[in-house]
């Protein structure tokens, strides 16, 4: 027991003290971070963005007057006794920066409307305007037609439907298949490249031991079985720290996120606000983070956690064995490391088929069967799993991760110890049958 | 004088062949003991399954006095692999004291003698470097150290001076030495014979998975003598003839080795010399060298010819 945690020490502190450890550590969550900003600071920069707009409206479509909402920071100003070409040359100089024309046609010329600009317009303005357009023309349409816009107004329907989980409990779950479609994908990605990354990591640590001929040293000072496990779960340690690292600087980084964003801010933490403007695009986001706490998170934490140690230590004996049978040759280790890979690739599609149709039988089938079901039934989880079902996955995950343990440990102590020979499949089944 | 190691009868088969077939040998507490053997004789199978790596298919080991107990006897067992198998990325100092540790040293007791071993060897400045910086031979030197450092009863070097130069052969061999004196037992394997016979007190030699020697160096040296003398004189005669007493067997600057015939004793060719007034300033006998011995044994084995020829007296 003691040897097997000064393998478990020197595999995790060798790791954790690497720079490129560190590196990798606090520049995920940076980048991401980063990349979370610049999506913010793009989506606001495009709303302030203030724009000095003359319209020459020969249509009279807006009649002198233009809705503005309380966001739209540009302005507008209606001029007369121009025409396009004349306008067209001197709307730069006094101080516009666009030049919107109407052609004084009936409403269905809409082609020729145009919009003069210095630099290309963007698709955010082109809309906005067109926007306005299409509002004032419906609104000629309406009263041609001798219908009330107001009356009209409230004819109009936006219906979204709202899912009631009845679990039978008496208590109704409200879900929302957004919120959970997107926790169930990202928590479904993220075990799926666990298993790879440090399954892999497992694997070239081992080859590391056997062609340095470090593997000799240690197992006539260790047992072989406690050299694959001391490196099974140091590397898992490690794995589990970075996470650990990871949620914490993103706890920090989103502290920081409303400062530098106070608009976003205040329109996803006052809920009132977003009651009083149920359809601005942003109050989305404030309804997406709503839902998710009306999310299981305890239960789906558990299962990631859960599901990522079971499956990790599943996946890394497999990738160990695998790094105990090859010599230094690569090629050899692909070939060796796609019948592993399979029931992974195998679970990935299965997840992104389950988190649409979560209760179908291949999911069923995939959540419980012990290879996949750690990338499978993190798709699942967030919509609500019968607890035979998790129950029966978890149990034959522990089963076959014991199983496995077993297994390979048979094959490791003898792949480690042999060189320069290719192994044949037959023969690794006969050093697992063989006896001690 | 106890025997800290006995062989019975070992046998281990891998898949296609017999790596090791029924050796059996005993080593005496306090020995350097050699174990020779061309490439791949099996002697690598043999020390897996003396230090517990390996479990042979049949015999018995008696690591001192009782049956072998991997788990609790490596303890006092410290093998040094042919191959060097340390941590490229390590640094020497941590690698050094994690070795010893898994020897089942406690930390301090560790640090100590990582301290002391590392002066002795002139490595303190090492410390901090990694394992991938060092030269092969001083790789090599690290290897010893933490192969010795928990002060096992049983040292197993394999192949301890490849890639060495020739002061740190000999600062190495100093230590060996130094460790058989303090009661530690040395199994020492290897195809170099100029080593063997200048450190190792008992050989066996290994071909093909089975032992075809056991013996002492002393003895071994005698026992394959061909009866050679070779004679020096101020000037060498011109003129030397095969007679009843010895036969010329070949020439070499102002010396002449002789063989003499059955039955006649050195005694004789000096009597016969001195008598026809040749000025003799040495006579000495020649012994076989390991490398001669081996050479002829393992030759005829289609094992032998990996080896040159090497080059003798003759």
């Amino acid at each position: 027991m003691n040897k097997i945690w000064l393998i478990i020490e020197r595999e995790y502190l060798t790791r954790v003290k690497k720079k490129s450890f560190l590196l990798t550590t606090i520049l995920v969550p940076i980048v991401i971070a980063a990349f979370y900003a610049i999506m913010i600071a793009v989506s606001i920069s495009g709303e302030t963005n203030a724009q000095k707009i003359a319209i020459l409206d020969k249509a009279e479509l807006f009649e002198g007057n233009i809705e503005k909402d309380k966001k739209d920071k540009s302005s507008y100003t209606f001029i007369e006794n121009e025409t396009e070409q004349s306008f067209k040359a001197k709307y730069k100089q006094e101080g516009y920066t666009l030049f919107l024309y109407i052609p004084p046609v009936n409403d269905t010329a809409r082609e020729q409307i145009k919009v003069h600009s210095q630099a290309s317009v963007s698709l955010f303005v082109k809309s906005a305007l067109e926007k306005k357009i299409n509002a004032a023309i419906e609104r000629k349409r309406l009263l041609a037609a001798n219908i009330d816009p107001d009356i009209y107004k409230t004819i109009k329907a936006d219906v979204e439907i709202e899912n009631t989980i009845d679990s039978g409990k008496g208590q109704e779950t409200k879900s929302n298949a957004m919120a959970s479609l997107i926790i169930s994908f990202a928590g479904g990605v993220l075990i799926y490249m666990i298993l790879l990354i440090y399954g892999t990591m497992v694997m070239r640590g081992v080859m590391e031991e056997k062609t340095n001929r470090i593997a000799e040293v240690i197992v006539s000072s260790a047992k072989p079985f406690q050299l694959m496990m001391g490196k099974i779960v140091g590397i898992g340690a490690v794995g589990l720290t970075q996470f650990a690292i990871w949620i914490v600087l993103m706890g920090t980084l989103q502290l920081f996120v409303p400062l530098i964003f106070p608009q976003l801010f205040e329109q996803v933490s006052n809920p009132m606000l977003q009651e009083s403007i149920p359809h601005a695009g942003s109050s989305k986001l404030g309804l997406f983070l709503q839902s998710i706490s009306s999310l299981p998170i305890g239960l789906i934490l558990f299962c990631f956690i859960f599901y990522f140690v079971g499956g990790y230590l599943l996946y890394a004996s497999l990738f160990a064995a695998v790094g105990s049978v090859v010599s230094e040759d690569q090629q050899e280790a692909q070939q060796l490391v796609f019948p592993i890979m399979m029931p992974l690739i195998l679970g990935f599609v299965i997840m992104t088929k389950a988190i649409n149709d979560p209760d179908s039988s291949i999911a069923v089938f995939g959540s419980i069967f012990p290879l996949t079901s750690p990338v499978v039934m993190m798709g699942r989880v967030t919509y609500g799993v019968p607890w035979w079902q998790l129950g029966l996955s978890m149990l034959l995950l522990v089963l076959s991760f014991l199983f496995f343990t077993w297994l390979t440990a048979k094959i490791y102590r003898t792949g480690i110890l042999l060189y320069g020979k290719k192994v044949s499949w037959k023969e690794m089944w006969k050093w697992v049958v063989r006896k001690s | 004088m106890q025997n800290i190691l006995e062989v019975n009868h070992l046998k281990k088969n891998f898949a296609t062949q017999k790596a090791v077939d029924d050796v059996s040998f005993t080593i005496e507490e306090g020995s350097i003991f050699g174990m020779l053997g061309p490439n791949g004789a099996g002697k690598t199978t043999l020390l897996r399954m003396i230090t517990g790596i390996f479990f042979p298919d049949e015999g018995e080991i008696i690591f001192n006095g009782r049956k072998f107990d991997p788990v609790n006897d490596i303890i006092n067992i410290g093998y040094m692999p042919e191959e060097r198998g340390l941590y490229k990325k390590m640094k020497i100092g941590e690698q050094a004291l994690y070795l010893a540790r898994l020897k089942g040293l406690d930390k301090q007791e560790a640090m100590r003698r990582i301290k002391y071993w590392f002066e002795k060897m002139e490595m303190q400045t090492w410390w901090n470097k990694k394992v991938q910086d060092l030269s092969k031979g001083m790789q090599q030197k690290l290897q010893f150290v933490t192969t010795v450092l928990h002060e096992p009863r049983l040292i197993i070097l394999d192949e301890p001076f490849s890639g060495l130069d020739p002061v740190n052969a000999s600062l190495i061999k100093d230590e060996i030495y130094g460790l058989a004196k303090n009661g530690s037992t040395i199994i020492f394997s290897t195809h170099r014979m100029g080593e063997v016979e200048e450190i190792c007190d008992h050989i066996v030699l290994i071909s093909q998975g089975t032992k075809i020697l056991d013996d002492s160096v002393k003895k071994t040296k005698q026992d394959f003598k061909e009866n050679l003398f070779e004679v020096g004189f101020e000037k060498r005669p011109e003129l030397i003839q095969n007679n009843q007493v010895f036969e010329v067997a070949g020439i070499k600057g102002e010396h002449i080795i002789l063989k003499i015939h059955e039955g006649y004793k050195p005694h004789d060719v000096l009597q016969y010399l001195l008598a026809q007034s040749h000025e003799i300033i040495s006579f000495n006998e020649m012994l076989p060298s390991l490398n001669d011995i081996f050479i002829k044994l393992v030759e005829g084995t289609p094992l032998a010819r990996k080896f040159q020829p090497v080059e003798n007296a003759l």
